[in-house]
């Protein structure tokens, strides 16, 4: 019997799936390629509900293991009936998921084991934009902050390090920080 | 149609030390050049450029650098006469000014077809750099038609730059030094940052190549890398070389007035857009840059020699301003585009080729028996590019290329 030395942090992620798939990714680049989408509808007022459960990828139809429902609205100081939170709020909630996916996941592969992690996320947004009061003045958000809190068994170097990599490898760090090309139509 | 044992295509540093170890070997081969010996150093350089590593960094097969100034940084035409002697040393057998078109394969020979007529053959060196072709990426089209678009190969000095700012693209040591120097000669530079490598010229009063080379970092080998693709896209230094031994960096460069923007990310109309991740990109730099210099302090105490160098000067940290996301245009007249360089062989069969059109190979050996590259970054190792790291590869592969010629002959 030898012993195999494994590495002690578990974070709950599946470093070694993730790895693999990046493996056979690199030798199918088509499998790569997913599609994500959500379905929306218009339920009353600023109040819409999406819902997300199918998606494409490593080269057929996937589905997620149940279908999640998400309401947006804006709040009551807007004169709306705040049934969810609002489109922007759901975009720091993109953030917010991504990057701590990145942190516990970039975490494992350095052996780092997680206590705690905690993010505050604020968004700065000067309504003037979208109340169209001033064109110099931009829709969405001017600036966002993100402030981690993490307890781990590393230094802080190390834990700067697995945040700063974990921007790195975010899609929705990536969505926000570089234009995309949006295209809407009408049926 | 002439014959010869090896073709090496390049007479830079790559071809001439592979010519070097076959000469040394007793093979027979000729070297392909599309100009002169050391062409692209002559021809494709920047007037103020000068090597980033140190003079007595410069060690290639059976010949070094023997001047005067081993801790000076030679200019590109010192470089270029460096490279001419070395030829002369052991009288390699160049063809000047003979263009390689095609490569191909003839039974288990190989036919190299050139400017100058057809060459066969038995084994092929590809010698040709890593810095032929600038990778410009498409937002280059999107750029408003009044805008002049250079590459680093094309810049000569600040003269040839118009009147009217200038977006340099890249913050690696061309875009570096290159944003510098336009902004010293009184330009309006604006620099976009994107994955860089933050180096200080000197650490604790020795040159930071002397600490890379004495910890063993540019020696790694291409076998000992957990992500060898990784190690092979790894951005170039951010140094440059001068007799002042200054240290440029994203802070030096705001003191002078650069205008520091995220990575130029798209364009709008007439504005420029750059990425809003500007700030991780320099905590990147600065937490590796960190993990270096924490790494050459730990050296420094293991071999006794805290006493000898200096205390260590850690650099500030990177003081990230305010960057704009948005840049309008209409005042630009030059984007130069410091942003690598492209693989770019069409003189070979694509089926040598990955899907990005680079050469697949193996530590510098193709998979057709008898092909060869070196000069690739992390060839065989972290200093393959360096004039100080082609010499162990073109040695190792040379001997690689002795075997499979004493294959084909016992066949």
């Amino acid at each position: 019997m030898s012993i195999i030395e494994t590495n002690a942090a578990d974070n709950g992620v599946h470093v070694e799936a993730l790895l693999g798939a990046r493996e056979a990714m690199t030798a199918h680049p088509a499998a790569a390629q997913f599609r994500f989408g959500t379905t929306n509808e218009w339920v009353n007022g600023t109040h819409s509900r999406s819902t997300v459960k199918d998606f494409f990828g490593v080269g057929e139809a996937q589905t997620h293991r149940q279908t999640y429902v998400l309401d947006t609205d804006h709040p009551e100081v807007f004169a709306s009936a705040d049934n969810g939170p609002t489109p922007p709020e759901m975009v720091l909630v993109g953030l917010a998921g991504c990057l701590t996916a990145g942190v516990a996941s970039v975490a494992q592969n350095r052996g780092i084991q997680l206590r705690s992690v905690k993010a505050s996320i604020e968004g700065d947004i000067d309504l003037a934009g979208i109340l169209g009061i001033d064109s110099d003045v931009r829709n969405g958000f001017g600036s966002i902050t993100v402030n981690y809190e993490i307890d781990a068994d590393a230094s802080r170097e190390e834990i700067e390090a697995v945040v700063a990599q974990s921007q790195k490898r975010s899609a929705v760090f990536d969505i926000i920080t570089n234009p995309t090309t949006v295209n809407v139509s009408v049926a | 149609m002439n014959t010869t044992t090896v073709t090496i295509i390049g007479a830079g540093q790559a071809g001439l030390a592979m010519s070097r170890a076959l000469a040394s070997r007793s093979i027979d081969h000729l070297v392909l050049e599309r100009g002169e010996v050391a062409n692209s150093w002559k021809t494709e350089r920047w007037d103020s450029l000068r090597l980033l590593t140190p003079n007595w960094m410069t060690r290639l097969p059976d010949y070094r650098y023997r001047g005067c100034d081993p801790e000076g940084y030679m200019t590109g035409a010192e470089v270029a006469d460096f490279l001419g002697a070395y030829q002369q040393s052991f009288s390699a057998p160049v063809l000047e000014n003979t263009e390689v078109r095609r490569v191909g394969r003839v039974g288990e020979e190989y036919v190299v077809s050139t400017s100058n007529g057809d060459l066969r053959c038995r084994a092929v060196v590809i010698a040709t750099g890593a810095c032929g072709t600038p990778k410009i990426p498409s937002l280059a089209d999107a750029l408003p038609g009044h805008i002049n678009q250079l590459a680093p190969i094309h810049y000569r000095n600040p003269e040839q730059i118009g009147s009217g700012r200038v977006l340099v693209v890249g913050a690696s040591a061309s875009g570096a030094q290159i944003a510098d120097e336009l902004q010293r000669s009184g330009r309006d530079v604006t620099l976009a940052v994107g994955d860089h490598v933050r180096l200080p010229r000197t650490y604790r009063g020795m040159d930071i190549h002397w600490w890379m080379d004495a910890l063993g970092l540019l020696d790694e080998k291409h076998t000992e890398m957990e992500d060898l693709n990784r190690a092979r896209r790894l951005p170039s230094l951010q140094l440059i070389g001068s007799p002042s031994k200054r240290t440029l960096d994203l802070n030096s460069l705001s003191a002078t007035g650069v205008e520091l923007v995220g990575r130029f990310a798209g364009v709008a109309g007439s504005k420029a857009q750059f990425s809003g991740s500007f700030a991780n990109q320099c905590a990147s730099a600065d937490l590796k840059l960190g993990r270096l210099l924490l790494a050459i302090d730990q050296y420094a105490t293991d071999k006794g020699l805290d006493a000898e160098v200096q205390r260590p000067d850690r650099p500030q940290p990177t003081s990230v301003p305010a960057a704009a996301t948005e840049v309008g245009l209409a005042d630009f007249s030059t984007v130069i585009w410091a942003t690598g360089f492209r693989p770019n062989y069409p003189w070979l069969n694509q089926d040598l080729l990955d899907h990005k059109g680079a050469i697949r190979h193996d530590g510098g050996v193709m998979e057709q028996p008898g092909m060869y590259v070196l000069g690739l970054p992390f060839t065989r190792r972290r200093k393959s590019t360096f004039l100080d790291g082609v010499g162990p590869d073109a040695l190792e592969l040379a001997d690689h290329l002795h075997t499979h010629l004493n294959t084909l002959a016992r066949t």
